[in-house]
């Protein structure tokens, strides 16, 4: 017989605000000292109340509408309670009865073609903290630094059906979501992790089979080949009835490539959702919601036709809308300058070197786009000498502050406007001490020139536009 | 006269006047403090240096010639679910006995801005769950007009220690009644404000979306004096109110001509004391012949209110409460995996009543019970909410008991649900989050103070406090003393 994969994920996104959700702590403790970045509020000290972080909110509805999702214009908070030490309050407060986004579609391609992948919901929600387990004391501590910091959660519908849609999935997902600046979605990092729910069933049946689910999965690598696992476990206990399927929790373990049933302690819960009174309903009105809905920027789709449009390649205009950082460097680069073309061969040569040689992504990309787009302007005018160039970029990237041409004037890197002369002084010096590779060009050994316009251009520390250098250097050595 | 037996506003005249000093006022009360609160047992912690540091930096105020405030000088006590920063705040709980908040609430701020004496905190039922402060884990208060009555609670050490002038005035919480009944039950004024009115960060919670703060006093002056210093919007609580806060010594008229004042049916009749029932008509008459118009009128909802806030209440803390697992302060019991530790810690520290209160709540939102239950009880609440809009759409004011009783005996009642009952006057208005006041107006046949209770729609404190200053100033009944003979 042959069987269908049906695949719903739940992915938790960390969102990148400065604050915590309910707090004012900041969110951002990634290897700092544990529980330094905490408070009697977040803690959950008796007496302590929260606060919603309205950029939470923000950055929640944002995610909604790059997810094509419908807004709920009331939005509430409720608690989901359980019991662990590194829930400070014995409750998570996150979105049950009425969640920020819901009803959205995410586009994906694959080998299989395209397809639409509906969300169900999106909502927002904190994190817990994180427990570290000191194995030579036999002790456990308690972080909180992670405790409160915003989360949203985006649940599909079970609407993937092979580990390459999942793969799609995850990086539209992050994709869309780090264009909206909302998240880093760094799966290494931990702000974007995903629990993987799968079933088997008949081909064409369109009766579900028994469910599983695999939790906080932090790795795509991981993601396929955990979903490459699960399903010819389920095929091999449909088919030859190796095993009986239950609905549980399982955990994967990548190193051995195989998945776990969790021990029923950990899986079973009864969460005693209810609305957190403390947390007043957040009422999105018409000037909020179109606020947000103004800074929600073009789907990488568009921004490529119009890359097109301007005359890059395809294979540029892919990579450029890759990154919605990329998009503004070469948009507003080439705002500045006017001329896209030759800002997408920065960008792809000397920018994307630069990014490669300080091991950075595209997203940690902090230029000046229209400094860069000044920058150049110079190089392209003759102002400033290609080999200048690159150096003031790689001044750039470690300070934003840089303007090119004051950098280049400070820096005896412009290229004056009627230095013709000061070229002439610089090569009939140059021809006078080395008459041998003058001898040597007019015997026909081509070397020897570019010997010569070395040492005029060492002379003239580069401040020099090559061509004019090199027609200079000809007339006078033919006379 | 005893100064120990004076109101803020007649001790402020004395403390300009230079006739005492703070620091003999504060001495005077840690002095009764010591001699009579053996008996009483009003307060967990008494506070005495910081009172006596707090009294002197008052009078070096008055020396310099400064203005001083109203709360200026005079001493108080804040019931013990209030976070004071560096001093103990137990909840009269096992569970936090010697916890020290980081952080104060924002009521004790604000007191302190108003540079008020913190005497010490006061007793009540553990976690503000109880009606007799008897369900205190570390001792019971007694009633100041009777050693064998309770003091009512939850906010029983608040209220006797006011009663027993061990306090000039105090601070309280009112869940399902926590002001009133006490304040009802030892003779003096309580109010419970309108929900969002006073900040409730720092108070530690029983049950969020009824919780609120509010003072116990000698008079209806004093409450209005305290009401101006604790009402106000703080960013710290998101279900604090933005609202224009008025001066409510401007509410003290003496005036009620012309008022509309409804008689509820259902705070009447079957379950409510004659006698206490009797002062409550006494006190309605006494408002018409000031010129008042009284009706009566009806709740028709009153009668659920009760089921729904016992399902609403302890589900919002068994929530609240989960926070106590012996991980980051307080209580910790050894065992032998975190598990254990969870539940032994609070198998210690939490009293009968509070878990039996986390039982049920955590019943009421199980899964498969959240609509037939909770869902239900918020529905209740809306009705009750409508049932008040609609009387004062009518009325500018209700007037009903505080209880349906005075003061129990201690120990008398044994059966939790008929404590439950005892709250059925009190339940409605927290459900609905409306102000409600409790006056003193008169004795029963034993000597015990009867309480009668004013209600107004969301804000209307001022009639509140114009009404029953009306019946303050028009009667002997209201400013009452306990009789030294029987009581202590």
């Amino acid at each position: 017989m042959k069987y269908e994969t049906v695949i719903g994920l739940e992915v938790h996104v960390e969102l990148a605000t400065e604050s915590k959700i309910f707090c004012s702590c900041s969110a951002h403790s990634f290897g700092a000292e544990p529980n330094s970045h905490v408070c009697p509020a977040c803690c959950g000290m008796p007496g302590m109340l929260p606060v919603v972080n309205r950029r939470v909110v923000d950055f929640g509805m944002k995610a909604g509408m790059m997810l094509n999702c419908d807004i709920n214009r009331v939005t509430t908070f409720d608690k989901k309670s359980y019991y662990y030490p590194d829930l400070p309050g014995a409750y998570q407060t996150t979105q049950w009865f009425a969640p920020v986004a819901v009803n959205g579609r995410v586009d994906i391609e694959t080998s299989a073609g395209k397809k639409s992948v509906r969300i169900k919901q999106i909502h927002m929600e904190e994190d817990a903290g994180k427990l570290v387990h000191d194995i030579s004391e036999g002790t456990t501590h308690v972080d909180f630094n992670r405790t409160s910091v915003p989360l949203i959660e985006i649940v599909s519908q079970p609407d993937l059906s092979s580990a390459e849609e999942v793969e799609a999935y995850l990086v539209r997902l992050r994709t869309l979501l780090r264009y909206a600046k909302v998240a880093e979605c760094e799966m290494a990092h931990g702000t974007m992790r995903c629990d993987v729910n799968l079933s088997v069933r008949p081909a064409g049946s369109d009766v579900l089979g028994v469910r599983t689910e695999m939790k906080n999965m932090n790795s795509i690598e991981a993601i396929k080949r955990a979903i490459e696992f699960e399903t010819a476990r389920h095929i091999d206990a449909l088919e030859n009835g190796t095993e009986v399927l239950v609905q549980e929790t399982r955990r994967w373990d990548d190193a051995k490539g195989k998945s776990y049933a969790m021990r029923n302690k950990e899986t079973a819960g009864d969460y005693r959702y209810f609305p957190d009174p403390n947390v007043m309903p957040v009422v999105i009105d018409d000037a909020w919601y179109e606020a947000i809905q103004n800074s929600v920027p073009e789907f990488p789709e568009v921004k490529r036709e119009k890359y097109i449009a301007l005359g890059l390649t395809e294979y540029d205009a892919e990579r450029i809308s890759e990154s919605i950082m990329l998009c503004e460097c070469f948009e507003e680069a080439s705002e500045a300058c006017g001329n896209p073309k030759e800002v997408v061969n920065w960008i792809t040569s000397d920018v994307m070197r630069i990014l490669n040689a300080k091991k950075m992504t595209y997203e940690m990309l902090n230029l000046d786009n229209q400094a860069l787009g000044k920058l150049i302007s110079l190089t392209g005018d003759g102002k400033i000498s290609r080999a200048n160039s690159k150096k003031i970029l790689s001044a750039m990237f470690d300070d934003r502050s840089i303007d090119p041409e004051a950098y280049a004037e400070a820096n005896d890197m412009l290229i004056g406007e009627q230095n013709d002369d000061m070229i002439l002084d610089v090569v009939k010096k140059v021809i006078e001490a080395d008459p041998k590779s003058v001898n040597d060009f007019k015997n026909g050994k081509e070397k020897a020139l570019m010997a010569l316009f070395g040492k005029c251009m060492k002379e003239l520390k580069g401040n020099c536009d090559p061509q004019q250098l090199k027609v200079i250097l000809l007339e006078c050595i033919n006379g | 006269m005893t100064i120990s037996r004076l109101t803020i506003h007649e001790l402020h005249e004395l403390l300009v006047k230079k006739e005492i000093s703070a620091v003999e006022l504060t001495r005077e009360h840690l002095d009764r403090i010591q001699k009579l609160d053996g008996d009483v047992k009003a307060y967990i912690t008494v506070t005495d240096q910081l009172a006596l540091e707090q009294a002197k930096a008052v009078d070096a105020k008055i020396s310099a010639g400064e203005s001083i405030g109203t709360l200026a000088g005079i001493p108080m006590a804040v019931k013990d679910n209030l976070c004071t920063k560096g001093i103990n705040t137990t909840c009269a709980s096992k569970m936090l006995d010697g916890f020290q908040p980081q952080y104060s609430a924002t009521v004790v701020h604000k007191l302190q801005a108003e540079n008020a004496i913190l005497l010490g905190k006061a007793n009540m039922d553990e976690f503000a769950m109880g009606s007799t402060t008897e369900n205190s884990a570390f001792f019971a208060t007694k009633n100041p007009w009777n050693a064998d009555c309770v003091p009512g609670g939850s906010s029983g050490g608040s209220a006797a220690a006011v009663a027993a002038d061990l306090a000039v005035y105090s601070l309280g919480s009112d869940t399902g009644g926590s002001i009133r009944q006490p304040a009802s039950f030892c003779g003096i004024v309580g109010l419970k404000p309108t929900y969002g009115a006073v900040s409730r960060f720092g108070l530690i919670a029983f049950a969020s979306s009824l919780d609120q703060i509010g003072p116990l006093a000698k008079d209806v002056t004093d409450t209005a004096l305290i009401l101006n210093a604790i009402t106000g919007y703080d960013k710290q609580d998101s279900t604090s109110a933005k609202y224009d806060y008025p001066d409510y010594t401007k509410a003290l008229t003496g005036d009620v001509k012309g008022l509309r004042i409804g008689l509820p049916k259902e705070y009447l009749g079957e379950g409510i004391d004659p006698e206490v029932e009797a002062q409550v008509r006494a006190a309605a008459a006494k408002l018409e012949e000031l010129g008042a118009v009284v009706e009566e009128c009806s709740l028709p909802y009153t009668r659920y209110a009760m089921p729904a806030y016992y399902l609403i209440a302890p589900a919002e803390a068994s929530s609240n409460l989960g926070r106590y697992d012996g991980v980051r302060y307080g209580l910790r019991v050894q065992a032998k995996d975190v598990v254990d530790m969870f539940c032994d810690t609070r198998k210690q520290g939490f009293g009968a009543e509070v878990k039996r209160r986390i039982m049920l709540g955590t019943y009421a939102l199980s899964s498969g019970y959240y609509d037939a239950y909770y869902l239900k009880a918020l529905k209740v609440r809306n009705l009750i909410k409508q049932d008040y809009d609609q009387a004062f759409a009518k009325y500018d004011c209700l007037i009903a008991p505080t209880a349906p009783t005075t003061a129990l005996h201690k120990g008398q009642n044994q059966d939790p649900l008929a404590l439950y009952k005892g709250d059925i006057c009190t339940i409605p208005s927290n459900l609905a989050g409306i102000p409600a006041l409790s006056l003193p107006y008169g004795l029963d046949k034993n000597q015990m103070p009867i309480g009668v209770q004013l209600l107004g729609k969301a804000f209307a404190e001022p009639t509140l406090l114009q009404v029953a200053y009306a019946l303050e100033q028009n009667t002997t009944l209201t400013r009452l003393k306990p009789n030294q003979g029987k009581g202590l």
